[in-house]
């Protein structure tokens, strides 16, 4: 395909997507939408790339919703898992609608993945350690991940045949899997236990839900205003002695980059 | 083979809040002093993009890359140690300023009762009281004698506070006024008053108004912007080495700094030092810094894990009880805390690393301990410091850590729970204590430390009483339901923050033969090595450490230019 007919295909897709959201009711990740349009491109896109109709398309496309580390079905199962651990409810969006997945992946890719600032070094004892001695697996955290994945899509064959994978299931039976790991019933291998990939799945699980957009969770900053929480400001000193609460929108770290 | 370079007055290991204290003392009197610190050189200008929870408090992006040097951990002698891999209990700096970049700033000064805590114990309740294992011994020093010290700390960094109401605690006039009072702050003062107690606002080294201190170091005042602890302000308003003491000293034209640059050993013969052997980690290149007097300012920890490494000091033995380098080691017993769950939606968002108020009703022995089970106490404690979204999630007790419940809990009340907590002494014990490693080694090859440490009854009893005093004082101020910690505190656990309040394994005191320092930090074993930090505590206290640490340093300085000037020991 020419760089040209790539182009095309790609605006065509993106201008069915605005005729779905104009027609569908304006909703968009649980939030409503004004002026579909207008909300749709966001704020960059009236500061600097709405010149020309295809910047202005593009603007709407989240580049940051690709794959670094998992592959399709890993990320799948990972999205299922995160959204029982942080799942949509009537207070706000869930870990799916905040792009948690995206998040632990683009994670994984990285240092935190590969333990970069971990102290690494054998000999290894994890049956021997106790818990309250922390990390005590040779397994880096992406490895821990990979054995995690498969052990919640070997549980979840269990549970169902006609459709083996652990984000097929039900939410209870989802739900009675993540227990079983939590609770140390499932064996992943001696090297690490089903509890430790649990809690580290939830750990980051709650940072995607809340760190900084740039790192590709908290989509539109949604579990911040979830939580009241004003993200990046610069002073609170008119604030503080107030006796009743005070509402701020929030503002990302992009605020304080100006290039 | 090591460069030798030319030999300098004086040599500091790492510069945080001790080195660059030491640093301006020494520059300002005309002495050359060379820092050596193993991170890379901070400015205020790192901390354009600090607001970053994930990157700073999450991923810990100002502490020390543990992949090259940690400490093994183990809760007693019959147990295999095993690496502290990632961070958790405790957080150690790195790069110029040290911790003390990161540090909320709650600055405080132990009372007289700790510097003679034996003496004074022995005193009141009789030998009897102490139990079969705990170090208590005294510093070696009063308070009397470290005042001048502790005024100039408080100077220096400009703390801000009020005085404390308690009748026989020590009268302290702060150069500035105290932080703002919030509404959360106003209801635990008022409750804690209504029950008889003496509230006052937490001593602040995060400025309450623009200062300029006797240096001449002009500095803003804080704008309680809620990312401190963990985070380098952006405005100068934390008191931190770079802001204040370290300008000073280049001001000077007598201070030079190499970064990036490790130091592995302390070099000395015939109980004198002659310098450090130090690497520069970007080139690889080795270098022997000679100097008339080495400092090692390296923090608590490492402080311990260099003279280990440079066989300098008698090891600690923990079944004689005998040797000094890795004894009284102690930490702080935090875990009685309550929290709160209100109605009402308060501003916490915001806050600043030391805004908060306090009780010292039930600190040191401003109480009677003839029939409790424990000696020494806590601060009872509010704090404000700007709850972040990763970190917050308080959850009424029998609420799931995680699924529907979880997140609706933990949303709803991420703005409507206080939490008092209780920041207590941790008492010295003859089998908690530090060592080298036998089987660990750092990135060097060089032994990593290890800790051998657990919570006594002594802690857990005093754990147990401060969360319901907590408890107690969280009830008057009116929560709807409370959430009481520390009730049962089983081992310690190395996986969850803290405290960054590491103290001992270099003591001070009068007595060679339990201690390793006398009172100018100077070891008894090598007149020429000074040895300030936290390390030289013979046992904690119901404080944080660093305003103690300043005037131990400020103290150490003037050993110095006495030693220089003298020779031989000084006590
Ligand atoms: C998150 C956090 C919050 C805190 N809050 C408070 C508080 O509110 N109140 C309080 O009183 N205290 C607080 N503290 C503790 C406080 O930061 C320390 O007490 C203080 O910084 C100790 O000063 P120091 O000079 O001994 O060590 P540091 O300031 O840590 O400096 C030591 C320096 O030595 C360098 N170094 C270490 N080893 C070597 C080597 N081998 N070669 C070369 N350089 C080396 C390090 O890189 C570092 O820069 C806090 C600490 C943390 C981590
Ligand atoms: S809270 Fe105050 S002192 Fe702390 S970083 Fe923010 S402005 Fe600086």
């Amino acid at each position: 395909m020419s760089e040209q007919e790539n182009k095309t295909t790609y605006l065509d897709k993106r201008s069915s997507r605005r005729t779905f959201i104009k027609n569908s009711g304006l909703t968009v990740g649980g939030v409503v939408l004004g002026g579909a349009l207008g909300s749709l491109l966001g704020k960059d896109s009236t500061s600097k790339t709405n010149e020309t109709g295809v910047h202005s398309a593009t603007t709407s496309v989240n580049f940051n919703q690709a794959l670094m580390y998992f592959d399709k079905a890993q990320f799948d199962t990972i999205e299922a898992a995160a959204e029982q651990i942080f799942p949509k409810t009537e207070v706000g969006p869930g870990a799916k609608e905040l792009l948690v997945a995206y998040y632990i992946d683009h994670q994984l890719a990285g240092s935190f993945g590969l333990n970069s600032k971990e102290y690494m070094t054998g000999p290894f004892f994890p049956a021997e350690a106790v818990p309250q001695q922390g990390y005590q697996t040779h397994l880096n955290r992406q490895q821990v991940f990979n054995l995690g994945i498969a052990a919640l899509n070997t549980e979840a064959a269990k549970k169902s045949d006609d459709k083996p994978k652990f984000a097929n299931l039900t939410e209870e039976q989802q739900i009675e899997i993540l227990k079983d790991f939590e609770a140390d019933k499932v064996k992943l291998n001696g090297a690490v236990s089903s509890s430790f990939f649990f809690s580290l799945l939830r750990k980051v699980t709650i940072e995607g839900v809340y760190a900084d957009p740039m790192y590709g969770g908290n989509k539109d900053m949604a579990g911040w205003k979830m939580k009241n929480f004003p993200g990046h400001q610069s002073s609170y000193t008119n604030v503080l002695e107030k006796d009743e609460f005070v509402k701020i929108d929030p503002m990302s770290l992009n605020s304080q980059h100006q290039h | 083979m090591a460069t030798k370079l030319p030999k300098t007055d004086i040599v500091l290991v790492g510069v945080g809040w001790v080195g660059g204290i030491i640093a301006a003392e020494l520059t300002k009197k005309g002495y050359k002093v060379v820092g050596i610190e193993r991170g890379k050189e901070r400015s205020t200008e790192d901390y354009f993009m600090a607001h970053d929870e994930l990157r700073y408090a999450e991923r810990k992006e100002m502490m020390q890359d543990l992949s090259k040097e940690t400490i093994t951990f183990r809760h007693d002698m019959t147990k295999r140690a095993l690496p502290y891999r990632e961070w958790g209990s405790f957080l150690i700096g790195e790069g110029t300023g040290g911790s003390g970049e990161h540090w909320n700033g709650q600055t405080y000064r132990f009372l007289p009762y700790d510097f003679e805590i034996y003496s004074e114990t022995v005193k009141r309740y009789g030998k009897g009281k102490i139990p079969k294992g705990m170090m208590l011994q005294d510093w070696g020093i009063t308070y009397e004698e470290l005042e001048p010290y502790f005024d100039k700390f408080d100077a220096m960094t400009g703390i801000s506070g009020e005085a404390n109401p308690l009748p026989d605690s020590p009268q302290i006039k702060y150069p500035n006024p105290p932080m703002l009072e919030t509404p959360a702050i106003k209801l635990f003062k008022n409750a804690a008053k209504e029950l008889g107690y003496h509230p006052y606002h937490m001593p602040s080294n995060n400025l309450s108004q623009s200062y300029t201190n006797p240096d001449g170091v002009s500095r803003g005042a804080c704008q309680y912007c809620g990312f401190c602890e963990r985070f380098g302000c952006e405005y100068g308003a934390k008191a931190s080495p770079v802001v204040t003491v370290l300008p000073v000293a280049k001001e000077t034209g007598n201070f030079e700094v190499r970064t990036h640059s490790v130091v592995r050993k302390v070099l000395h013969t015939n109980g004198k030092a002659t310098g450090v052997l130090y690497v520069d980690i970007r080139t690889g290149e080795e270098f022997i810094q000679e100097a008339d007097v080495v400092v090692v300012s390296a923090y608590q920890m490492n402080n311990i894990k260099l003279l280990l490494n440079s066989q300098l000091g008698r090891p600690y033995d923990p079944v004689t009880g005998t040797g000094v380098i890795g004894r009284n080691y102690a930490y702080q017993t935090i875990l009685g805390t309550a929290v709160g769950f209100f109605d009402k939606e308060f501003n916490l968002y915001g806050g600043a690393g030391s805004l908060g108020a306090q009780i010292d009703d039930f600190n040191g022995d401003f109480f009677d301990h003839t029939d409790l089970d424990f000696l020494h106490g806590a601060t009872i404690q509010i704090t404000q410091l700007g709850d972040r979204p990763i970190a917050n999630n308080q959850i009424p007790a029998g609420v799931p850590t995680w699924g529907k419940e979880f997140k609706d809990a933990s949303v709803t009340n991420a703005n409507r729970a206080l939490i008092v907590k209780a920041q207590g002494a941790s008492l010295p014990w003859q089998d908690n204590y530090i060592d080298l490693d036998p089987t660990y080694k750092d990135a060097f090859g060089d032994p990593l430390l290890r800790m051998t440490f657990n919570w006594k009854d002594q802690d857990r009893q005093l754990m147990k009483f401060m969360g319901e005093k907590s408890a107690e004082i969280m009830k008057k101020m009116g929560a709807k339901d409370i959430k009481i910690n520390g009730l049962e505190v089983g081992d310690y656990d190395i996986r969850n923050y803290q405290s960054t309040h590491n103290t001992g394994g270099v003591i001070m005191g009068s007595d060679p033969e339990t201690s390793a320092l006398n009172s100018y930090l100077q070891m008894w074993d090598c007149e020429n090595v000074f040895v300030p930090g936290a390390s030289a505590f013979a046992q904690n206290s119901g404080y944080n450490p660093t305003g103690t640490v300043g005037a131990l340093a400020y103290r150490a300085a003037e050993g110095i230019e006495k030693y220089l000037k003298t020779g031989g020991l000084l006590v």
